[in-house]
C-alpha cells in the first residue's frame, strides 16, 4: 500500500497538470494527421465492400447453410465484450473511490462507447435486408405489429441502445467540466465549438454538486445494465437449441469473457495513449500494475467457466453435443482451441502472477494475446456448433470470404479512428479529477465543508478565467 | 374446428426417385443455384431426400428419407424472429411471411432440421425454367428466409372453392407438390383434426416416428418406420 501510495501521487501543479492535458487538444502534429489518413485509408475499403455486399447479396460472404452467422457475429460479440472495459470498471472503481483510478476512467468509458457503436453496427452488417433494420425498434408502423418480444434479438437491441445511452452520458458527464476549461482558453472556431459543447458550464458549487450526484446516480445504475448486456448476448445463442449453444452457463460465461477481454483492450489503449501523448507521468506503472492484478483474477476466473462449461458437455455425452465438442477439442477446430488457450491463460497467467512480470511491457503482451484469445473464443461459440448440428446430413464448412475480412479490418480501423478523433478533442485524462485531490484538504478544513466536492472545486476552475 | 395440417412419409415406400423435390421447385418458383454455390451449401430444396447406407459391404442398401420443414407445433424457429416473419399459423403451419422477414437468420440456426432456407442473391433459374414460375406463389428476394408452407397456396385454394361450394373440404382434396408427385405414394397428406383421415389413421401406426423426438419440437410430419429395418435382407 506505500508503494501504491507513492506512486499514485501525481503532485504537479495545476497549471502543469493543465498543460500536458491540454496540448493533444490544442496541438496538432504532422504524424497525427498521418496517422488519420492512414487509418481512413485501410478502413475505407470496408465501407465499400459492405456496400457491395448489400448490393449483391449476403452470398458474397461465407456463411451458409448450416452456418447461418460466423464472423460478423463474432465481431459483434467480440466488440460488445470489448466495450465492457470501460464503464463496469470505472464504475466499479468510482464506487469503490478507488483514488488510482482517476487518470484511468476517461480512457476507458471512451472505449466503451465507441466498442459499442462499432460492436452494434454488426447485427446491421450480418442482416440479410440491412435497410430495414429499422423493423427491430418498437414504433407504431403502418404494418401494425410490434417487434416480437420473445426473440433475444429484440433484447439485445434494447440492452444495447440502454447500454450505449447510459455509457454515452456516463463518459459526457465528467467531460463537460474540461470542455468549459478548453473554452475559456480557445479563440475563434475552437472558441465557439467548445462553447457550445461545455452546456454553458461555469463552476459554479451548485454545478459540481449536482455533476457529482449525477455520476454517483450513474456508476449504480450502469453497472446491472452492463451486466445484462452481455447475458442478454449470451442469450442469443443459449435461447436456440443448438448442441453446445443451450447452455445455463452461457449468461456469465459472457459476462466474464467480456471483462476479460475488456481490460485487456484498456491496459493496450493506455499503453498507446501513454506513449502517443507522453503521458508517462500520468499513466504509472502502478496502473497497469493494478489492472494487470484484475486482469489476472479475470483469466482465472475464464478459465475456470471453459473448464465448468466442457467438463459438463463432456460428462452429458449428448450425440448431438460430442460432435461439436470434439470438433473444437480435436477436430477441424483443434489448432484454434488450444491457441485460444494459450492466449487466454497458458501466456497471460505467469506474466501477471509473477511480480516481476507484471511490468507496462509486460501486461501489454498479456492482453494483446487476451484480445487474440477472446476473439477465438467467440468465434470457436459461434461456428463449430453449427457446423455440427443435430442431424448429420446437414453438416457443413464454413470459412469466410474476403468480404468478411475486409469488412472486419474496416471497424476496427473505425475503432481505432473514432478513439484517435476522441483524443484530439477530448484531454485523454480527466484534468478536474485529477486536481482535485490536492486542493481538496486546504479548503476542506477552511470551509468546515468536510469533503464536499462542490466547495473544492469551485476553486478549481477559476485558474481557467485568469490566464 | 380448425384444421390441421400434417403429413405421413412412409419409408418403406420411398425410392428416393427425388420426384418431389422437382415437384417442389417448379410448384414454388425456387430458385435454382449453380454450381459453385450448391458446393458451398447455398442449395435452396426445400424438401431433399437423404440417403443413408445400412448394411456391410456387399450386404448394402441404400436407404431414403424425404426431409422437409416438420411443421412443429413448438417450433423453435417462431419465438426467435424479432420480426414475426415466422408465425404460427390458424390452421398450425409454421408460415413464413417474406415481406417482415429482415435477414437475421436466426430462424435457420434455431432449427434443428436446418430445413429453412436463405436468398443468399436475388433469385434465377436455369433457362427455360425462369418461364414457368407459379403465379400462385411469391417470389423471394434476396436476403429474406424461405421454407417449406406445405404448399399454403394449394390449401387456401382447396378451402376457397369449398367454401364457395358450401361444403366441408374433403379428405384428399389437398395435396401439396410433392405429395401429388410421389409414384409410389410414400406420402400423404391431411387433416390431423380429423379423426377419419387417412393422415389420422396412419400417424397412429405403430411404426410411427417423428424426427428428432427428443428435442420436443412435436413436427406434424410423421415418419413410419421400416418394417424391414430389423432383418437382413
Amino acid at each position: 500500500m506505500n508503494n501504491a501510495a507513492q506512486a499514485n501521487v501525481i503532485d504537479f501543479t495545476p497549471e502543469k497538470i493543465r498543460k500536458d492535458l491540454l496540448l493533444p487538444v490544442f496541438h496538432t502534429s504532422r504524424r497525427y494527421y498521418a496517422l488519420v489518413i492512414a487509418l481512413v485509408a485501410i478502413g475505407l475499403p470496408g465501407m465499400f465492400v459492405y456496400l457491395y455486399q448489400m448490393s449483391e447479396g449476403m452470398g458474397v460472404a461465407g456463411i451458409t447453410r448450416p452456418v447461418f452467422w460466423g464472423f460478423y457475429i463474432t465481431n459483434f460479440v467480440f466488440w460488445i465484450g470489448i466495450s465492457h472495459a470501460g464503464t463496469l470498471i470505472s464504475a466499479i472503481l468510482r464506487l469503490v473511490n478507488a483514488t488510482w483510478r482517476r487518470p484511468v476512467t476517461r480512457c476507458a468509458e471512451a472505449i466503451t462507447v465507441f466498442a459499442l457503436a462499432i460492436g452494434a453496427q454488426y447485427p446491421i452488417i450480418h442482416l440479410g435486408r440491412a435497410w430495414l433494420f429499422f423493423w427491430l425498434i418498437p414504433y407504431p408502423s403502418e404494418r401494425g405489429i410490434w417487434p416480437n418480444f420473445r426473440s433475444p434479438l429484440v433484447w439485445d437491441f434494447f440492452a444495447i441502445t440502454t447500454y450505449l445511452t447510459g455509457s454515452m452520458a456516463f463518459l459526457l458527464l465528467p467531460i463537460i467540466p474540461d470542455w468549459a476549461m478548453v473554452r475559456d482558453r480557445a479563440t475563434g472556431v475552437r472558441k465557439r465549438i467548445y462553447t457550445v459543447l461545455a452546456l454553458g458550464w461555469r463552476g459554479t458549487p451548485r454545478e459540481w454538486h449536482r455533476l457529482e450526484v449525477a455520476m454517483r446516480i450513474m456508476a449504480v445504475t450502469i453497472l446491472p445494465v452492463a451486466i445484462s448486456v452481455h447475458t442478454i448476448v449470451s442469450w442469443d445463442f443459449a435461447m436456440a437449441p443448438v448442441p453446445m449453444w443451450h447452455s445455463t452457463v452461457f449468461g456469465p460465461y459472457f459476462v466474464a469473457g467480456a471483462i476479460f477481454s475488456g481490460i485487456a483492450a484498456l491496459i493496450i489503449v493506455m499503453a498507446l495513449v501513454r506513449k502517443a501523448l507522453h503521458l508517462e507521468e500520468y499513466l504509472k506503472p502502478l496502473h497497469f500494475d493494478n489492472l494487470g492484478k484484475l486482469l489476472l483474477v479475470m483469466s482465472l476466473l475464464w478459465i475456470y467457466f471453459i473448464i465448468a462449461e466442457r467438463l459438463t458437455v463432456w460428462y452429458g455425452n449428448e450425440p448431438a453435443e460430442m460432435a461439436a465438442f470434439w470438433s473444437i477439442q480435436r477436430g477441424r477446430f483443434a489448432v484454434l482451441f488450444w491457441t485460444m488457450v494459450c492466449c487466454n491463460f497458458l501466456i497471460p497467467f505467469p506474466i501477471l502472477a509473477i511480480k516481476k512480470l507484471r511490468t507496462i511491457a509486460g501486461t501489454v503482451i498479456a492482453s494483446s494475446t487476451v484480445v487474440v484469445g477472446m476473439w477465438l473464443e467467440r468465434f470457436l461459440i459461434v461456428v463449430p456448433p453449427l457446423e455440427h448440428k443435430y442431424l448429420p446430413y446437414d453438416w457443413g464448412h464454413y470459412s469466410p470470404t474476403w468480404v468478411e475480412i475486409t469488412i472486419t479490418v474496416g471497424t476496427c480501423m473505425g475503432m481505432i479512428l473514432l478513439y484517435v478523433l476522441f483524443a484530439k478533442f477530448v484531454p485523454i485524462i480527466s484534468i478536474w479529477e485529477l486536481k482535485g485531490p490536492q486542493h481538496a484538504k486546504p479548503i476542506a478544513v477552511t470551509a468546515n465543508a468536510t469533503l464536499s466536492p462542490a466547495a473544492i472545486r469551485l476553486d478549481n476552475t477559476l485558474p481557467s478565467t485568469n490566464s | 374446428m380448425a384444421h390441421k395440417w400434417g403429413m405421413v412419409i412412409d419409408l418403406d415406400r420411398c425410392t428416393g426417385c427425388e420426384a418431389c423435390v422437382a415437384a417442389c421447385h417448379a410448384e414454388n418458383n425456387i430458385a435454382t443455384v449453380n454450381a459453385d454455390q450448391a458446393a458451398k451449401g447455398r442449395t435452396m430444396h426445400w424438401i431433399h431426400v437423404e440417403r443413408y447406407w445400412e448394411g456391410e459391404f456387399p450386404n448394402i442398401r441404400a436407404r431414403f428419407q424425404p426431409v422437409l420443414c416438420q411443421q412443429c407445433d413448438a417450433a423453435p424457429c417462431e419465438p426467435v424472429c424479432p420480426t414475426y416473419a415466422s408465425y404460427h399459423n390458424p390452421e398450425g403451419l409454421n408460415a413464413q411471411v417474406y415481406n417482415r422477414c429482415i435477414g437475421t437468420r436466426y430462424c435457420a440456426n434455431a432449427c434443428p432440421y436446418s430445413v429453412r432456407y436463405f436468398n443468399w442473391f436475388n433469385p434465377a433459374w436455369d433457362k427455360p425454367l425462369h418461364l414457368q414460375l407459379n403465379p400462385d406463389v411469391s417470389v423471394r428476394e434476396v436476403g429474406v428466409m424461405e421454407k417449406c408452407t406445405f404448399c399454403n397456396q394449394r390449401i387456401l385454394a382447396a378451402e376457397i372453392k369449398a367454401k364457395a361450394e358450401n361444403r366441408e373440404l374433403q379428405d384428399d382434396e389437398v395435396k401439396p407438390a410433392c405429395v401429388q408427385s410421389c409414384p409410389p405414394t410414400a406420402m400423404v397428406f391431411g387433416d390431423l383434426n380429423d379423426p377419419n383421415s387417412q393422415v389420422s389413421r396412419m400417424s397412429g401406426s405403430v411404426r410411427a416416428t417423428t424426427l428428432l423426438e427428443e428435442v420436443g419440437t412435436l413436427p406434424k410430419v410423421t415418419y413410419l418406420g421400416r418394417e424391414s429395418s430389423h432383418g437382413n435382407e
